[in-house]
């Protein structure tokens, strides 16, 4: 999204180039890359430049990202990968540092497998991890200075949530085992919400879709997918193997409803990774698709394209305050589902626990 | 970047850095937000029992008080009325005892008058009975001066006593 300023900046960019085309655009804008652009394009692009990583035969490779001019040069023989490769880092035949020429075709050793570069959503997630530390660090100074006062400041934003996140969805569904749960549940929480939070902010330094990127949800669903299965108590087991409820032939002769639970226990991490990255994405492209549009009609007719961007900024501001509501709706929901998967895992309550 | 390819790069940042993070929350802030919550729930909760208690206290303490002060009120009343009766009594026989007293001093006065009335009377008989003597004497001493006359005044009188 912080490509929304830089085409109000060259309201006219588009129009005096190649056809607008809004798909790469908005792919582009939602997924990650190596520098983290803040305006303008092409040659005259403000970009911080950020560290390539690369594991390439056992040797450790590092540089930084403005070596590549945009996908434009290669630096000892290491190059931004195009078609099939497109956003991984590939190792070229020979150790060229150069400008790459359009239309000639340079022949590909191999992908870098082990890429550890401080991408965009790298510096994102640091970033938000910092300031996460701090807010948190902070407030709990302020609990330790002033016990027992009445909350202030950045204490009295966070406690009413994370009394909230206690009273309605973490003690609800683990019960007495919460206390063992609650600092995962909440640090998740915190982190989905002010990633989320980030996202909408079109400038550095947020902008970044982290949270709306697939490997980002899916840590955080393999996460919850492990603490699950280890709080797996016998009765979770028990109840998978054989489940309680269903008619004796759907287990016996074939072990239909055994199977169905398994593929459940790992549908549900799935599940949770695929919502979050789905809603924030959806969120993010129909955003930058409503810029695009902008442009579309802008490189028909200039007074088309003003017309248009009342009406598309209009939209815009509409979807900013869905996406806000969609940032508190998911971090919740991915918080509470995952306890309810930890709770299900930890089996009925009345049980005498030895935790 | 593929959309729905998840990079090696962003899972391994990714898995590291929620760790640390993890971590560092839930060794740092989580239990000291979380305790904070629950130690300042107890304490007003806490508060409102002790308020409840003493607003009890207050009240029976109140009750008590103005049973007090009723029991006073009565105290004070009988005391009161007791001054009053002996008050009373004081005023009603220190009018007795001036009666009396104003009585028995009539009574001396009387007493005295009538004494000094009988002296007088008395002096007033001597004084006649003195007066009478001497004139009797004077009269006698001129009656008995002839001898006609002491006999014809000796006759009178034995017939006077002889007509008693």
């Amino acid at each position: 999204m912080a490509f929304v300023l830089t085409f109000f900046s060259h309201p006219l960019y588009a129009a005096e180039d190649e056809a607008f085309n809004a798909g790469p655009f908005i792919i582009e804008h939602v997924t990650d890359s190596y520098g983290w652009h803040i305006c303008g394009d092409g040659d005259k692009s403000v970009t911080i430049p950020l560290p390539i990583m690369l594991v390439d035969n056992g040797h450790f490779v590092a540089f930084m990202s403005n070596k590549f001019h945009h996908g434009e040069a290669a630096y000892k023989g290491y190059a931004m990968g195009w078609g099939e490769q497109k956003g991984s880092i590939v190792k070229l035949a020979d150790d060229y540092t150069g400008h790459l020429e359009e239309g000639v075709e340079y022949p590909v050793d191999h992908v870098c497998k082990i890429n550890i570069s401080i991408t965009k959503n790298v510096c994102a997630l640091f970033i938000s991890l910092i300031l996460i530390g701090w807010i948190f660090l902070s407030v709990a100074k302020q609990y330790r200075k002033r016990p027992d006062q009445a909350p202030k400041g950045l204490q009295a934003l966070i406690e009413p949530v994370v009394i909230f996140l206690q009273d309605e969805v973490i003690n609800p569904s683990l019960g007495s085992r919460a206390p063992k749960y609650t600092p995962y549940l909440l640090t998740l929480f915190f982190f989905i919400l002010l990633n989320n939070l980030m996202g909408l902010i079109p400038i550095f330094p947020g902008g970044a879709n982290l949270t709306g990127n697939i490997a980002v949800t899916g840590v955080l669903a393999l996460i919850t997918f492990f603490v699950t299965q280890f709080s797996g108590k016998k009765e979770y087991w028990k109840d998978i193997v054989n489940t309680p409820g269903v008619p004796w032939w759907l287990k016996i002769p074939l072990p239909i409803m055994p199977l169905v639970e398994v593929i459940g226990i790992f549908t549900k991490p799935f599940v949770l990774m695929v919502r979050l990255f789905a809603n924030i994405t959806a969120g993010h492209i129909i955003v930058m698709g409503f810029i695009s549009l902008i442009f579309i009609f802008g490189q028909m007719t200039p007074i088309l394209g003003y017309s248009v961007s009342i009406v598309s900024i209009l939209f815009y501001i509409f979807m900013g305050c869905l996406e806000l509501l969609v940032a508190f709706i998911q971090a919740f929901v991915f918080t509470l589902l995952s306890s309810i998967y930890i709770g299900m895992a930890c089996g009925p309550e009345e049980e005498p626990e030895t935790i | 970047m593929e959309l729905i390819k998840p990079s090696f790069g962003l899972i391994f940042w990714m898995l590291i850095g929620f760790g640390i993070l993890f971590f560092i929350l839930a060794k740092f802030a989580w239990p000291v937000i979380t305790k904070g919550i629950a130690s300042r729930n107890k304490k007003i909760q806490d508060q409102l029992d002790e308020a409840e208690r003493v607003h009890a206290e207050l009240e029976s303490l109140n009750l008590k008080h103005e049973q007090m002060l009723a029991q006073a009120k009565t105290e004070r009343d009988s005391i009161l009325n007791e001054a009053r009766a002996i008050s009373e009594k004081i005023k009603e026989e220190a009018k007795q005892k001036a009666d009396a007293e104003a009585q028995s001093i009539v009574a001396d006065a009387k007493q005295s008058i009538q004494m000094e009335k009988m002296k007088a009377i008395t002096d007033l008989k001597n004084e006649i009975a003195n007066f009478s003597i001497n004139i009797a004497e004077k009269i006698m001493t001129e009656e008995l001066s002839d001898k006609e006359k002491q006999e014809k005044l000796i006759e009178k009188w034995v017939k006077e006593s002889s007509l008693n």
